[in-house]
């Protein structure tokens, strides 16, 4: 069995596991963080959604052993210790969720647009950009606006990827 | 899904060399089409060769005539390739109607051309264009390389290294998205280069991408979305399944071949 080692929410962890083993199983199964979520296991629903090295990938479809060496952030290490990292704020403000199990991956993916695409986001790029996460309750509309105002208080944050290559 | 080894070369040399040992492994690159049918075990690869840490396979190089992009170049990058966007937006666009952005951030063009899913939009990038798929062994040209759905020329221990595309300066790319799945339903590439003029069609055909031959004629006299008036495909070699029949896929390549020749002669 591959011994896999990477960081995850600053921590660095390490453990056998099988080859066929998949990040968000690691992630659940060996490192308990059961934030991120197993919706359609197929590539399509997003609720799997995790960043590494700051890019949104969808764990369920990437073996662990694949980011090895990597640095892994799951919902859990998004707040900054009490306080509410600004896109799980807005979704809290805007009521962007019903359910919530869709919810882990939405904001994940919310705050890697805002990297990839800048903090001043229209309702269009919004809803093209969340192509790869569904929700089946709310309809999409609060989460759009969640993004939106998430996305402004995120104002300056260009994220880690952006950081590194410059 | 079934075990497999795993193993991690650093060179094409050796990614080569555990691919001739290993005749039932399967390279893997962004493993968003292998890893999902892994899952469902309608494949069952013995071991899966990673390319991720092979030196020197990704990357976009534009040149003065054409644009190499490395087999490893994630979609993500080549859609976000400012050089690319200056001199072949057409190309940089196909990447970026892939899947989903997290599918972009993981696929690969070599994956997806090795893989040649009957669906999938490079190939139709590919073919369009006349590109030049290049592996460790020679240089294919794209007329060659596609054999039909989920077939290529690769022997069995081939590994594509890059893909090169000569500079075409009207071209343009329109697909008519799958809603759930984000493939083409059908998509065209047309292109034009000095004399030779391109129309390459994904998703519609029985048998995977293939040229228009009718509406590449059609366009000859002038390469312009009018010319196609009055020009239709035949039915024959058109696919049919629940998404769309044979007469709606033919239909459908002529409205996009429409499209993206409006972008071309635009841009």
């Amino acid at each position: 069995m591959p011994t896999v080692s990477m960081t995850v929410n600053g921590k660095p962890v390490s453990a056998n596991v099988d080859a066929r083993t998949l990040l968000v199983q690691f992630l659940r199964e060996n490192l308990r963080l059961t934030g991120t979520h197993v919706g359609c296991d197929t590539s399509q629903c997003g609720a799997c959604v995790v960043h590494v090295d700051g890019v949104a990938l969808k764990s369920c479809t990437t073996f662990a052993w694949q980011v090895e060496g990597a640095n892994v952030t799951t919902i859990e290490g998004l707040a900054n210790g009490d306080k509410l990292h600004p896109m799980q704020e807005a979704f809290r403000e805007n009521h962007g969720l019903q359910c919530g199990f869709c919810t882990p991956g939405m904001i994940m993916s919310a705050v890697e647009m805002v990297w990839r695409k800048g903090s001043d986001l229209d309702e269009q790029t919004i809803r093209e950009e969340l192509d790869g996460n569904l929700c089946r309750c709310t309809g999409y509309h609060n989460i759009v606006k969640a993004i939106h105002a998430g996305a402004r208080a995120m104002a300056g944050d260009r994220g880690p990827a952006q950081q590194a290559a410059e | 899904m079934y075990a497999f080894e795993i193993h991690r070369p650093t060179t094409v040399r050796q990614a080569v060399n555990l691919l001739a040992k290993n005749p039932e492994a399967k390279l893997l690159a962004g493993g968003h089409s292998l890893v999902p049918v892994m899952k469902m075990r309608l494949a069952s690869p013995s071991a899966l060769i990673d390319l991720s840490k092979v030196e020197g396979l990704a990357g976009v190089e534009v040149g003065s005539r054409s644009v190499t992009i490395g087999a490893m170049t994630r979609h993500r990058d080549v859609a976000r390739s400012p050089e690319l966007h200056q001199v072949m937006p057409a190309l940089a666009s196909v990447p970026d109607s892939i899947g989903d952005p997290h599918v972009r951030n993981r696929g690969t063009i070599g994956g997806s051309i090795a893989n040649n899913d009957p669906n999938a939009d490079y190939p139709a990038a590919c073919l369009g264009l006349g590109a030049t798929i290049i592996t460790n062994k020679r240089k294919i040209p794209a007329d060659e390389y596609f054999q039909g759905m989920f077939d290529t020329a690769l022997e069995p221990d081939e590994i594509i290294t890059k893909v090169s595309f000569p500079i075409a300066k009207k071209a343009g790319y329109e697909k008519f998205k799958h809603p759930a799945s984000g493939f083409a339903l059908v998509g065209v590439f047309v292109s034009k280069r000095s004399s030779e003029i391109r129309v390459a069609v994904t998703g519609a055909g029985a048998n995977g991408v293939f040229r228009a031959t009718v509406f590449e004629e059609a366009l000859k006299k002038r390469f312009h979305p009018k010319s196609l008036d009055g020009v239709t495909l035949s039915t024959d070699e058109m696919n049919s399944d629940i998404h769309a029949g044979k007469d709606y896929r033919a239909h459908l390549v002529g409205v996009m071949a429409r499209r993206a020749l409006a972008k071309a002669v635009a841009g």
